[in-house]
Protein backbone atom coordinates (compact mmCIF):
# COMPACT_ATOMS: atom_id res chain seq x y z
CA UNK A 1 0.00 0.00 0.00
CA UNK A 2 1.66 3.44 -1.04
CA UNK A 3 0.96 6.28 1.50
CA UNK A 4 1.72 9.48 1.44
CA UNK A 5 4.32 10.68 3.21
CA UNK A 6 1.87 13.38 5.22
CA UNK A 7 -0.29 10.65 6.22
CA UNK A 8 2.83 8.75 7.78
CA UNK A 9 4.63 11.96 10.11
CA UNK A 10 0.97 13.14 10.91
CA UNK A 11 -0.11 9.83 12.40
CA UNK A 12 3.27 9.41 13.81
CA UNK A 13 2.95 12.86 15.50
CA UNK A 14 -0.41 11.62 16.82
CA UNK A 15 0.58 8.41 17.78
CA UNK A 16 3.46 9.76 19.68
CA UNK A 17 1.20 12.26 21.32
CA UNK A 18 -0.89 9.80 22.40
CA UNK A 19 2.02 7.88 24.23
CA UNK A 20 2.90 10.58 26.61
CA UNK A 21 0.16 11.14 28.44
CA UNK A 22 -2.56 11.58 25.54
CA UNK A 23 -6.11 9.91 25.24
CA UNK A 24 -6.34 6.35 26.89
CA UNK A 25 -5.63 3.86 24.01
CA UNK A 26 -9.11 2.19 24.71
CA UNK A 27 -10.83 5.28 24.07
CA UNK A 28 -9.36 7.26 20.89
CA UNK A 29 -12.32 6.96 18.80
CA UNK A 30 -10.25 7.82 15.33
CA UNK A 31 -8.60 3.87 15.65
CA UNK A 32 -12.54 2.47 16.30
CA UNK A 33 -13.47 2.37 12.55
CA UNK A 34 -10.38 0.60 11.23
CA UNK A 35 -11.09 -1.60 13.82
CA UNK A 36 -14.01 -2.00 13.52
CA UNK A 37 -13.33 -3.06 10.21
CA UNK A 38 -10.73 -5.58 10.96
CA UNK A 39 -13.09 -7.29 13.52
CA UNK A 40 -15.90 -7.58 11.27
CA UNK A 41 -13.29 -9.12 8.56
CA UNK A 42 -11.64 -11.20 10.93
CA UNK A 43 -14.93 -12.99 12.83
CA UNK A 44 -16.89 -13.00 9.56
CA UNK A 45 -14.30 -15.15 7.92
CA UNK A 46 -13.94 -17.20 11.53
CA UNK A 47 -17.35 -17.43 11.47
CA UNK A 48 -17.81 -18.25 7.91
CA UNK A 49 -14.85 -21.48 8.30
CA UNK A 50 -16.63 -22.30 11.75
CA UNK A 51 -20.75 -22.75 10.10
CA UNK A 52 -19.05 -24.32 6.85
CA UNK A 53 -16.26 -26.24 8.13
CA UNK A 54 -15.60 -26.59 11.59
CA UNK A 55 -19.07 -27.15 13.10
CA UNK A 56 -20.33 -29.99 10.30
CA UNK A 57 -16.73 -31.57 10.44
CA UNK A 58 -16.35 -32.13 14.18
CA UNK A 59 -20.57 -32.91 14.42
CA UNK A 60 -20.04 -35.92 11.86
CA UNK A 61 -16.48 -36.95 13.40
CA UNK A 62 -18.39 -37.25 16.84
CA UNK A 63 -21.47 -38.64 15.52
CA UNK A 64 -19.66 -41.07 13.23
CA UNK A 65 -17.85 -41.76 16.40
CA UNK A 66 -21.00 -42.41 18.64
CA UNK A 67 -22.81 -44.15 16.12
CA UNK A 68 -19.93 -46.64 15.75
CA UNK A 69 -19.73 -47.51 19.43
CA UNK A 70 -23.34 -47.81 19.62
CA UNK A 71 -23.08 -50.66 16.19
CA UNK A 72 -20.29 -52.15 17.96
CA UNK A 73 -22.03 -52.34 21.54
CA UNK A 74 -25.19 -53.37 20.09
CA UNK A 75 -22.83 -56.09 17.96
CA UNK A 76 -21.59 -57.08 21.58
CA UNK A 77 -24.57 -57.40 23.27
CA UNK A 78 -25.67 -59.99 20.47
CA UNK A 79 -22.65 -61.76 20.45
CA UNK A 80 -23.25 -61.84 24.79
CA UNK A 81 -27.14 -62.85 24.00
CA UNK A 82 -25.94 -65.89 22.09
CA UNK A 83 -23.19 -66.59 24.01
CA UNK A 84 -25.35 -67.08 27.15
CA UNK A 85 -28.14 -68.94 24.94
CA UNK A 86 -25.11 -71.36 24.43
CA UNK A 87 -24.63 -72.21 28.11
CA UNK A 88 -27.89 -72.26 28.64
CA UNK A 89 -28.44 -74.97 26.07
CA UNK A 90 -25.19 -76.79 27.18
CA UNK A 91 -26.25 -76.87 31.01
CA UNK A 92 -29.48 -78.06 30.18
CA UNK A 93 -28.29 -80.89 28.44
CA UNK A 94 -26.10 -81.47 31.28
CA UNK A 95 -28.61 -81.37 33.22
CA UNK A 96 -30.31 -83.62 31.23
CA UNK A 97 -27.44 -86.09 31.08
CA UNK A 98 -27.18 -85.92 34.44
CA UNK A 99 -31.00 -87.03 35.48
CA UNK A 100 -30.54 -89.82 33.11
CA UNK A 101 -27.24 -91.33 34.46
CA UNK A 102 -29.33 -90.66 38.08
CA UNK A 103 -32.02 -92.73 36.86
CA UNK A 104 -30.14 -95.79 35.23
CA UNK A 105 -27.92 -96.16 38.32
CA UNK A 106 -31.19 -95.92 40.32
CA UNK A 107 -32.39 -98.57 38.52
CA UNK A 108 -29.51 -100.80 38.70
CA UNK A 109 -29.01 -100.20 42.60
CA UNK A 110 -32.84 -101.25 42.87
CA UNK A 111 -32.27 -103.74 41.06
CA UNK A 112 -29.50 -105.33 42.98
CA UNK A 113 -31.10 -104.38 46.44
CA UNK A 114 -34.67 -106.22 45.45
CA UNK A 115 -32.00 -109.20 44.34
CA UNK A 116 -30.18 -109.68 47.66
CA UNK A 117 -33.02 -108.80 49.46
CA UNK A 118 -34.86 -111.72 47.97
CA UNK A 119 -31.61 -113.66 48.74
CA UNK A 120 -31.22 -112.90 52.51
CA UNK A 121 -34.80 -113.50 52.85
CA UNK A 122 -34.35 -116.89 51.61
CA UNK A 123 -31.95 -117.53 53.76
CA UNK A 124 -33.30 -115.88 56.93
CA UNK A 125 -35.99 -117.79 56.22
CA UNK A 126 -34.06 -121.03 56.20
CA UNK A 127 -32.25 -120.43 58.82
CA UNK A 128 -34.73 -119.64 61.02
CA UNK A 129 -36.60 -122.84 60.20
CA UNK A 130 -33.21 -124.99 61.18
CA UNK A 131 -33.58 -123.06 64.36
CA UNK A 132 -37.24 -124.04 65.11
CA UNK A 133 -35.90 -127.31 64.89
CA UNK A 134 -32.91 -126.93 66.60
CA UNK A 135 -34.68 -125.31 69.46
CA UNK A 136 -37.48 -128.27 69.47
CA UNK A 137 -34.56 -131.14 70.09
CA UNK A 138 -33.20 -129.15 72.78
CA UNK A 139 -36.15 -128.91 74.81
CA UNK A 140 -37.05 -132.64 73.98
CA UNK A 141 -33.44 -133.70 75.06
CA UNK A 142 -33.72 -131.75 77.93
CA UNK A 143 -36.74 -133.41 78.60
CA UNK A 144 -35.62 -136.81 78.23
CA UNK A 145 -32.34 -135.82 79.96
CA UNK A 146 -34.36 -134.05 83.39
CA UNK A 147 -36.33 -137.13 83.13
CA UNK A 148 -32.85 -139.35 83.32
CA UNK A 149 -31.81 -137.65 86.11
CA UNK A 150 -34.64 -137.78 88.63
CA UNK A 151 -34.24 -141.21 87.79
CA UNK A 152 -30.78 -141.44 88.96
CA UNK A 153 -31.29 -139.10 91.69
CA UNK A 154 -33.87 -141.66 92.88
CA UNK A 155 -31.75 -144.34 92.42
CA UNK A 156 -29.05 -143.33 94.33
CA UNK A 157 -30.55 -141.31 97.36
CA UNK A 158 -32.58 -144.67 98.12
CA UNK A 159 -28.54 -146.72 97.83
CA UNK A 160 -27.55 -143.61 99.76
CA UNK A 161 -30.48 -144.22 102.35
CA UNK A 162 -30.43 -147.88 102.40
CA UNK A 163 -26.84 -147.60 103.13
CA UNK A 164 -26.93 -145.05 106.15
CA UNK A 165 -29.68 -146.30 107.53
CA UNK A 166 -29.85 -150.03 106.36
CA UNK A 167 -33.53 -149.86 105.24
CA UNK A 168 -34.33 -149.60 102.27
CA UNK A 169 -37.04 -146.57 102.00
CA UNK A 170 -40.33 -147.03 99.60
CA UNK A 171 -40.43 -146.12 96.55
CA UNK A 172 -42.77 -143.37 96.72
CA UNK A 173 -41.18 -141.20 99.24
CA UNK A 174 -37.74 -141.67 97.34
CA UNK A 175 -39.90 -140.02 94.40
CA UNK A 176 -41.48 -137.40 96.70
CA UNK A 177 -38.04 -136.50 98.01
CA UNK A 178 -36.54 -135.92 94.48
CA UNK A 179 -38.91 -134.52 93.28
CA UNK A 180 -39.10 -131.34 95.85
CA UNK A 181 -35.48 -130.86 95.61
CA UNK A 182 -35.26 -131.01 91.72
CA UNK A 183 -38.12 -128.34 91.98
CA UNK A 184 -37.24 -126.36 95.03
CA UNK B 1 10.07 2.51 33.14
CA UNK B 2 7.44 2.47 30.11
CA UNK B 3 4.22 3.68 30.94
CA UNK B 4 1.56 0.69 31.44
CA UNK B 5 -0.93 1.88 29.17
CA UNK B 6 1.36 1.65 25.96
CA UNK B 7 0.64 -1.51 25.48
CA UNK B 8 -2.70 -0.96 24.46
CA UNK B 9 -1.62 1.43 21.90
CA UNK B 10 -2.86 1.23 18.59
CA UNK B 11 -0.09 1.05 15.59
CA UNK B 12 -0.85 1.32 12.31
CA UNK B 13 1.79 -1.15 10.49
CA UNK B 14 -0.40 -0.70 6.55
CA UNK B 15 -2.12 2.53 5.97
CA UNK B 16 -5.13 1.74 3.80
CA UNK B 17 -6.63 5.41 3.84
CA UNK B 18 -8.93 6.92 5.74
CA UNK B 19 -12.80 8.38 6.35
CA UNK B 20 -12.96 11.84 7.47
CA UNK B 21 -10.88 12.05 11.03
CA UNK B 22 -10.59 8.13 11.41
CA UNK B 23 -7.85 6.40 9.51
CA UNK B 24 -8.17 2.78 8.21
CA UNK B 25 -5.20 0.61 8.50
CA UNK B 26 -3.74 -2.75 8.88
CA UNK B 27 -3.09 -1.90 12.63
CA UNK B 28 -1.10 -4.03 15.51
CA UNK B 29 -4.61 -4.92 16.56
CA UNK B 30 -6.01 -6.23 13.01
CA UNK B 31 -2.65 -8.22 13.17
CA UNK B 32 -3.29 -9.79 16.39
CA UNK B 33 -7.00 -10.38 14.91
CA UNK B 34 -6.09 -12.08 12.42
CA UNK B 35 -3.47 -14.45 13.85
CA UNK B 36 -5.76 -15.70 16.72
CA UNK B 37 -8.49 -16.65 13.69
CA UNK B 38 -5.70 -18.66 11.55
CA UNK B 39 -4.43 -20.46 15.57
CA UNK B 40 -8.00 -21.40 15.39
CA UNK B 41 -8.38 -22.15 11.42
CA UNK B 42 -5.06 -24.01 12.14
CA UNK B 43 -6.50 -26.16 15.45
CA UNK B 44 -9.74 -26.44 14.06
CA UNK B 45 -9.56 -27.35 10.60
CA UNK B 46 -6.05 -28.31 10.09
CA UNK B 47 -6.42 -30.66 13.00
CA UNK B 48 -9.27 -32.33 12.25
CA UNK B 49 -8.46 -33.01 8.22
CA UNK B 50 -7.55 -36.96 8.71
CA UNK B 51 -11.23 -37.20 10.54
CA UNK B 52 -9.78 -39.91 12.08
CA UNK B 53 -12.42 -42.20 14.12
CA UNK B 54 -9.46 -42.64 16.77
CA UNK B 55 -8.28 -38.90 17.21
CA UNK B 56 -4.24 -38.07 17.65
CA UNK B 57 -3.73 -35.46 19.86
CA UNK B 58 -4.45 -32.27 17.86
CA UNK B 59 -7.82 -33.62 17.05
CA UNK B 60 -8.78 -34.39 20.58
CA UNK B 61 -7.64 -30.83 21.31
CA UNK B 62 -10.05 -29.64 18.84
CA UNK B 63 -13.01 -32.03 19.77
CA UNK B 64 -12.55 -31.36 23.06
CA UNK B 65 -13.05 -27.69 22.55
CA UNK B 66 -16.05 -28.25 19.84
CA UNK B 67 -17.53 -30.32 22.26
CA UNK B 68 -17.34 -27.95 25.55
CA UNK B 69 -18.76 -25.31 23.46
CA UNK B 70 -21.28 -27.81 22.35
CA UNK B 71 -22.56 -28.74 25.83
CA UNK B 72 -22.56 -25.19 26.88
CA UNK B 73 -25.09 -24.49 24.09
CA UNK B 74 -27.15 -27.31 24.64
CA UNK B 75 -26.95 -27.10 28.53
CA UNK B 76 -27.67 -22.92 28.38
CA UNK B 77 -29.99 -22.52 25.23
CA UNK B 78 -31.58 -25.83 24.91
CA UNK B 79 -31.25 -28.13 22.12
CA UNK B 80 -33.09 -25.83 19.38
CA UNK B 81 -30.12 -23.67 20.48
CA UNK B 82 -27.62 -25.90 18.17
CA UNK B 83 -28.32 -23.59 15.34
CA UNK B 84 -26.54 -21.03 16.97
CA UNK B 85 -23.69 -23.36 17.91
CA UNK B 86 -21.29 -21.71 14.74
CA UNK B 87 -22.20 -18.29 16.42
CA UNK B 88 -21.34 -19.20 20.23
CA UNK B 89 -18.57 -21.15 19.11
CA UNK B 90 -16.73 -18.50 16.67
CA UNK B 91 -16.93 -16.23 19.68
CA UNK B 92 -16.07 -18.07 22.41
CA UNK B 93 -12.46 -19.05 20.36
CA UNK B 94 -12.38 -15.44 19.02
CA UNK B 95 -12.07 -14.55 22.18
CA UNK B 96 -10.31 -17.07 24.06
CA UNK B 97 -7.95 -16.88 21.68
CA UNK B 98 -7.17 -12.94 21.52
CA UNK B 99 -7.04 -13.30 25.17
CA UNK B 100 -4.51 -16.11 25.25
CA UNK B 101 -2.29 -14.56 22.36
CA UNK B 102 -2.59 -11.14 24.03
CA UNK B 103 -0.83 -12.91 26.96
CA UNK B 104 2.25 -13.83 24.96
CA UNK B 105 4.35 -11.25 25.88
CA UNK B 106 4.63 -8.35 23.67
CA UNK B 107 1.54 -9.12 21.78
CA UNK B 108 -1.39 -7.32 21.53
CA UNK B 109 -4.54 -8.05 23.22
CA UNK B 110 -7.30 -7.11 21.06
CA UNK B 111 -9.93 -7.75 23.93
CA UNK B 112 -8.74 -5.02 26.13
CA UNK B 113 -10.50 -2.58 23.79
CA UNK B 114 -13.72 -1.61 24.59
CA UNK B 115 -15.12 -1.34 20.50
CA UNK B 116 -13.89 -4.91 19.95
CA UNK B 117 -15.58 -6.37 22.91
CA UNK B 118 -19.07 -3.84 22.90
CA UNK B 119 -19.25 -4.95 18.59
CA UNK B 120 -18.98 -8.64 20.18
CA UNK B 121 -21.92 -7.66 22.59
CA UNK B 122 -23.86 -6.18 19.82
CA UNK B 123 -23.74 -8.63 17.55
CA UNK B 124 -25.27 -10.96 20.65
CA UNK B 125 -27.71 -8.30 21.46
CA UNK B 126 -28.98 -7.81 17.84
CA UNK B 127 -28.99 -11.45 17.00
CA UNK B 128 -30.95 -11.77 19.92
CA UNK B 129 -33.28 -9.17 19.10
CA UNK B 130 -33.63 -9.80 15.19
CA UNK B 131 -34.12 -13.70 15.92
CA UNK B 132 -36.89 -13.02 18.75
CA UNK B 133 -38.88 -11.07 16.96
CA UNK B 134 -38.56 -12.81 13.49
CA UNK B 135 -39.47 -16.24 15.29
CA UNK B 136 -42.22 -14.94 18.07
CA UNK B 137 -43.46 -11.45 16.34
CA UNK B 138 -44.31 -9.24 19.20
CA UNK B 139 -44.76 -12.33 21.61
CA UNK B 140 -40.97 -11.50 22.00
CA UNK B 141 -41.86 -8.49 23.96
CA UNK B 142 -43.25 -10.74 26.70
CA UNK B 143 -39.84 -10.97 27.53
CA UNK B 144 -40.39 -7.59 29.53
CA UNK B 145 -43.72 -8.60 31.19
CA UNK B 146 -43.53 -11.23 34.04
CA UNK B 147 -45.72 -13.71 34.43
CA UNK B 148 -48.14 -13.99 37.02
CA UNK B 149 -47.43 -10.41 39.08
CA UNK B 150 -50.30 -8.65 39.67
CA UNK B 151 -51.13 -5.93 36.84
CA UNK B 152 -50.50 -2.89 38.94
CA UNK B 153 -46.76 -4.23 39.63
CA UNK B 154 -46.16 -4.24 36.03
CA UNK B 155 -45.91 -0.35 36.09
CA UNK B 156 -42.55 -0.78 38.44
CA UNK B 157 -41.00 -4.07 37.06
CA UNK B 158 -40.92 -3.32 33.04
CA UNK B 159 -39.36 -0.68 33.36
CA UNK B 160 -37.08 -2.83 35.39
CA UNK B 161 -37.09 -5.72 32.82
CA UNK B 162 -36.11 -3.19 30.06
CA UNK B 163 -33.40 -1.96 32.31
CA UNK B 164 -32.43 -5.49 32.87
CA UNK B 165 -32.17 -6.22 28.78
CA UNK B 166 -30.63 -2.95 27.79
CA UNK B 167 -27.68 -2.91 30.49
CA UNK B 168 -27.29 -6.97 29.25
CA UNK B 169 -24.43 -5.86 26.11
CA UNK B 170 -23.30 -3.52 28.37
CA UNK B 171 -22.34 -5.41 31.29
CA UNK B 172 -21.11 -8.25 28.69
CA UNK B 173 -18.75 -6.25 26.87
CA UNK B 174 -17.60 -3.92 29.77
CA UNK B 175 -16.58 -6.93 32.03
CA UNK B 176 -14.39 -8.84 29.34
CA UNK B 177 -13.06 -5.40 28.47
CA UNK B 178 -11.61 -4.79 32.37
CA UNK B 179 -11.05 -7.79 32.88
CA UNK B 180 -8.49 -7.89 30.17
CA UNK B 181 -7.27 -4.07 30.77
CA UNK B 182 -6.82 -4.42 34.54
CA UNK B 183 -4.84 -7.54 34.01
CA UNK B 184 -2.74 -6.25 31.69
CA UNK B 185 -2.40 -3.10 33.78
CA UNK B 186 -1.19 -4.99 36.67
CA UNK B 187 1.12 -7.63 35.06
CA UNK B 188 2.95 -4.45 33.16
CA UNK B 189 2.81 -2.89 37.00
CA UNK B 190 4.60 -5.38 38.59
CA UNK B 191 7.20 -6.30 35.74
CA UNK B 192 8.49 -2.79 36.35
CA UNK B 193 8.55 -2.98 40.07
CA UNK B 194 11.23 -5.90 39.61
CA UNK B 195 13.12 -3.05 37.06
CA UNK B 196 12.89 -0.38 39.53
CA UNK B 197 14.22 -2.34 42.42
CA UNK B 198 16.85 -3.85 40.84
CA UNK B 199 18.41 -0.30 40.18
CA UNK B 200 17.76 0.72 43.77
CA UNK B 201 20.73 0.12 45.35
CA UNK B 202 20.75 -2.25 48.33
CA UNK B 203 16.54 -2.36 47.85
CA UNK B 204 17.53 -4.74 44.57
CA UNK B 205 17.50 -7.46 47.58
CA UNK B 206 13.48 -7.17 47.50
CA UNK B 207 13.05 -7.64 43.38
CA UNK B 208 12.53 -11.17 44.11
CA UNK B 209 9.06 -10.33 45.10
CA UNK B 210 7.40 -8.35 42.81
CA UNK B 211 8.53 -11.30 40.27
CA UNK B 212 6.67 -13.95 42.02
CA UNK B 213 3.91 -11.53 42.18
CA UNK B 214 4.13 -11.18 38.37
CA UNK B 215 4.58 -14.81 38.17
CA UNK B 216 1.72 -15.80 40.20
CA UNK B 217 -0.67 -12.90 38.11
CA UNK B 218 0.55 -14.31 35.20
CA UNK B 219 -1.16 -17.90 36.07
CA UNK B 220 -3.88 -15.67 37.58
CA UNK B 221 -4.06 -14.01 33.82
CA UNK B 222 -4.63 -17.23 32.02
CA UNK B 223 -7.21 -18.13 34.92
CA UNK B 224 -8.94 -15.23 33.66
CA UNK B 225 -8.63 -15.23 29.80
CA UNK B 226 -10.44 -18.55 29.80
CA UNK B 227 -13.06 -17.79 31.81
CA UNK B 228 -13.97 -14.36 30.72
CA UNK B 229 -14.50 -16.45 27.42
CA UNK B 230 -16.31 -19.13 28.62
CA UNK B 231 -18.65 -16.36 30.65
CA UNK B 232 -18.90 -15.05 27.67
CA UNK B 233 -20.16 -17.49 25.68
CA UNK B 234 -22.58 -18.79 28.42
CA UNK B 235 -24.34 -15.23 28.67
CA UNK B 236 -24.65 -15.85 25.03
CA UNK B 237 -26.01 -18.97 25.12
CA UNK B 238 -28.59 -17.61 28.07
CA UNK B 239 -29.47 -14.53 26.27
CA UNK B 240 -30.37 -16.86 22.90
CA UNK B 241 -32.27 -18.78 24.96
CA UNK B 242 -34.63 -15.97 25.68
CA UNK B 243 -34.60 -15.23 21.84
CA UNK B 244 -35.85 -18.75 21.56
CA UNK B 245 -38.13 -18.76 24.61
CA UNK B 246 -39.19 -15.40 25.33
CA UNK B 247 -41.66 -17.04 27.06
CA UNK B 248 -39.78 -17.49 30.31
Amino acid sequence: MATPATTTTGTVAHGGEAAHGGAFPPFQSETFASQLLWLAITFGVLYYIADKVIVPRLGAILADRASRIGGDLNEAAAMKAKAEEAVAAYEKSLAEARAKSQAIAQEARDAVNAKSDARRKAVEADLSAKLVEAEGKIVAMKTSAMGNVSGIAAEAAATIVTKLTGTAPSQAAVDDAVKSSIEG
Amino acid sequence: MASPIEQFEIKPLIKLGSIGKSEIAFTNSALFMVIAVALIVLLFVYGTRSRSLIPGRIQALAEMGYEFVANTVKDSAGHDGMKFLPLVFSLFMFVLFCNLVGLVPGAFTVTSHLIVTAALAALVIFTVIIYGIYKHGAHFFGLFVPKGVHPAMLIILVPIEVISFVSRPISLSVRLFANMLAGHIALKIFAGFIATLLFAGGWAVLSPLPLALTVALTALEFLVAVLQAYVFAVLTCIYLHDALHPGH
